[in-house]
């Protein structure tokens, strides 16, 4: 299986104040088209982790390879470049920019591309047609419930057609109901060969995924193969 | 590079918050209005001082007698002195830097129609000067000529007229010359008339004098060899002060003045009141450059610290933007552009709107007779103020770009 992500013995520093060493040597390889989460509990690393892997901040030592591109020391604007050529996000906050309707919100990865505005907007009445927001395609975020603006935000990310999908916390602001309806969207989404990486302290959504590295103080405690969906060690259902 | 999509988004930012793009915009608008509108009004001035003080040549200073204010070799003080023709010709052989010297009689107080021609008659000045007198004091001749050394050697009986008396004593479009008036009982031909706009007084409106020759006058007007005031005129590249000084020194010696006697002798210096108009103008330019940059400025620092407020505002939407894929470089000509927008549409307006008014002030008053501008901007300056809002737009906005392109994401992002 090609690896689209390879971690080698990555260390992340923060110097605030007292030196904080959030990344202790992670080493982690992720085949494409994996399904994974990141668990692990606040204060673990594990958004560290996801900066890093999403090249919005940088690490100290060590290797990270995208797509068997090493991404170490870039500029700012080759960041930005590699962000919207090989990334898509989805944020617990959802971040979609309020003063814009649903349909410019997912086509703005394609204006830092350049694309013509007829182009762009026409690619993203597609996407939101695909994720069902074909009549929400005019609406501002602020007239959207929770669930709809999350899959505007999945639309976002998915319409520059990047090499992964980083999800951090996407249920997180959301009730149960509309947390599984999310959830299954991110999974028909990896079920057609997009690489998706979950960040999420809730086991219940780390379940669906298949594959769990688990982040302790900095360094991985363990990584759980989970394709039978049947995890329930250290989670909330087996404390019950 | 015009990029439509750039500007759409631009256009949406600053229509966002209404009234403060609106409020933003106007503190550059006012300024560049003021700025403009001021200098218009600092030039108008100028213009129609310049154009008052026309046909005057600057270098020149006009002297008369006074009553002595010092006791001086057994004269009381309060004497009555008089200058006559041989000091004239003292000070013209003497000090040497003179160009021209005229000597010039003008009685106070005309009679009252004291000139008549048929049955129009008018009261008028009536004065006498020297041919070169037209050297110091340019007239602007409409028919015929000005005295000529002829007229002044054979004591000629010929007199050059004001505009206004011409209009008063002919017809209009009436040919002048060769026809006889009398003034003061006197007839004398008329050689020529001014087409006097000049509007300064120094000896008379000379619009409203009737000069004849010098020699003339003094004979006929019983002056003997008094001369009532003179005009010293300097050489090029002489001030005209240092002259003044000489010939009132030949004077004091001649009529036995105190040297020390500062009330003897009465003099009107043009170039020292050319200087201080000079300098009167000068400072309102200044002024009205410090009063309108400062505006400006202050327009232009209130872009600036909205810029700086909006950037703090959209952190977070800076933020998501850098995340999704916008260059640093893209985020910075967004601040900029929209900095520049804000500046250059109402500095524009500013412009166009102070011209406007301008135009108007000239149209208004017509101070410039014949429609000629007297308050408006030249094109240059219009153009050099356009280029000036340009440049101080994309400053205002470099400040607050350069602290967008600061924002890093992650940053950004965790700020709820």
């Amino acid at each position: 299986m090609p690896k689209i992500i390879k971690l080698k013995n990555i260390n992340k520093t923060y110097y605030n104040g007292a030196p904080l060493h959030v990344l202790k040597g992670i080493d982690i390889e992720i085949n494409r088209g994996e399904f994974v989460s990141i668990m692990g509990s606040s204060g673990s690393g594990k958004s560290t982790l996801l900066n890093i892997l999403g090249i919005l901040d940088n690490y100290d030592t060590g290797e990270y390879y995208l797509n068997d591109v090493l991404i170490k020391n870039l500029s700012e604007t080759r960041a930005a470049y590699f962000r919207n050529k090989l990334i898509g996000f989805v944020f617990q906050s959802f971040n979609l920019i309020s003063f814009k309707n649903a349909m410019e919100n997912v086509a703005l990865p394609l204006y830092y591309q350049k694309t013509g505005r007829k182009t762009r907007n026409k690619t993203a009445l597609e996407y939101l047609d695909k994720l069902g927001l074909k009549e929400w395609a005019y609406h501002m975020p602020n007239e959207l419930s929770g669930g709809q603006k999350q899959r505007v935000a999945i639309a976002r990310a998915l319409i520059s057609k990047p090499q992964i999908i980083l999800a951090d916390e996407p249920t997180g602001a959301l009730d149960s109901k509309t947390s599984a309806e999310v959830l299954d969207v991110l999974k028909k989404v990896n079920e057609t060969g997009m690489t998706m990486i979950i960040v999420t302290h809730e086991s219940g959504v780390a379940n669906q995924t298949n594959k769990i590295i688990r982040l302790k103080d900095g360094i991985i405690e363990s990584v759980e193969d989970n394709s039978e969906h049947n995890f329930s060690s250290f989670g909330i259902q087996n404390i019950k | 590079m015009f990029d439509l999509d750039r500007w759409h988004e631009i256009f949406i930012t600053i229509s966002r918050n209404k009234l403060r793009s609106f409020l933003t915009a106007f503190g550059v608008f006012w300024g560049i209005f003021m700025l403009i509108v001021l200098i218009g009004g600092g030039n108008g001035l100028g213009n129609l001082i310049s154009g008052q003080i026309e046909g005057i040549t600057t270098n020149s200073c006009y002297i008369w007698n006074g009553r002595t204010s010092e006791a001086y070799k057994g004269f009381r003080k309060g004497r009555w002195w008089t200058i006559s023709n041989r000091d004239i010709k003292i000070i013209k052989s003497n000090v040497k830097d003179i160009e021209e010297i005229s000597p010039i009689i003008m009685p106070w107080s005309p009679t009252t129609d004291n000139a008549v021609r048929g049955e129009k008659k008018g009261t008028f000045s009536v004065q006498g000067t020297y041919p070169n007198f037209n050297k110091v004091y340019i007239h602007k001749i409409k028919f015929g000529r000005y005295l000529n050394d002829i007229d002044l050697q054979e004591h000629r009986k010929v007199c050059v007229i004001g505009s206004r008396v011409y209009e008063t004593l002919f017809n209009r479009g009436e040919d002048p010359t060769g026809h006889d008036i009398r003034v003061d009982g006197i007839y004398y031909k008329v050689v020529g008339v001014g087409d006097g706009n000049e509007d300064m007084n120094i000896s008379g409106d000379t619009r409203e004098t009737i000069t004849i020759p010098f020699t003339v006058m003094q004979k006929l007007y019983n002056y003997g060899e008094n001369v009532d005031m003179f005009v010293i005129m300097a050489k090029p590249h002489v001030a005209v002060s240092e002259l003044q000084e000489q010939t009132e020194t030949i004077l004091k010696a001649n009529h036995d003045i105190a040297p020390y006697d500062k009330q003897a002798i009465n003099s009107f210096n043009i170039e020292a009141r050319f200087q201080q108009i000079g300098f009167l103008l000068l400072g309102v330019n200044i002024l009205a450059w410090i009063v309108g940059f400062g505006t400006l400025f202050a327009g232009i620092i209130g872009v600036s610290n909205i810029m700086m407020v909006t950037v703090r505002e959209r952190t977070q939407e800076i933020g998501i933007r850098r995340a999704i894929g916008a260059k640093p470089s893209s985020i910075m000509t967004q601040i900029m552009s929209e900095s520049f927008a804000i500046t250059a549409i109402a500095g524009f307006l500013g412009i166009s709107f102070a011209v406007l008014i301008l135009q108007m002030v000239d149209v208004g008053l017509d101070a410039g007779g014949n429609g000629t501008s007297v308050f408006q901007i030249s094109f240059v300056t219009s153009v050099v103020a356009a280029l000036i809002i340009i440049i101080l737009g994309t400053l205002a906005g470099l400040g607050p770009a350069f602290r967008a392109m600061k924002i890093k994401p992650i940053e950004a992002l965790s700020e709820e």
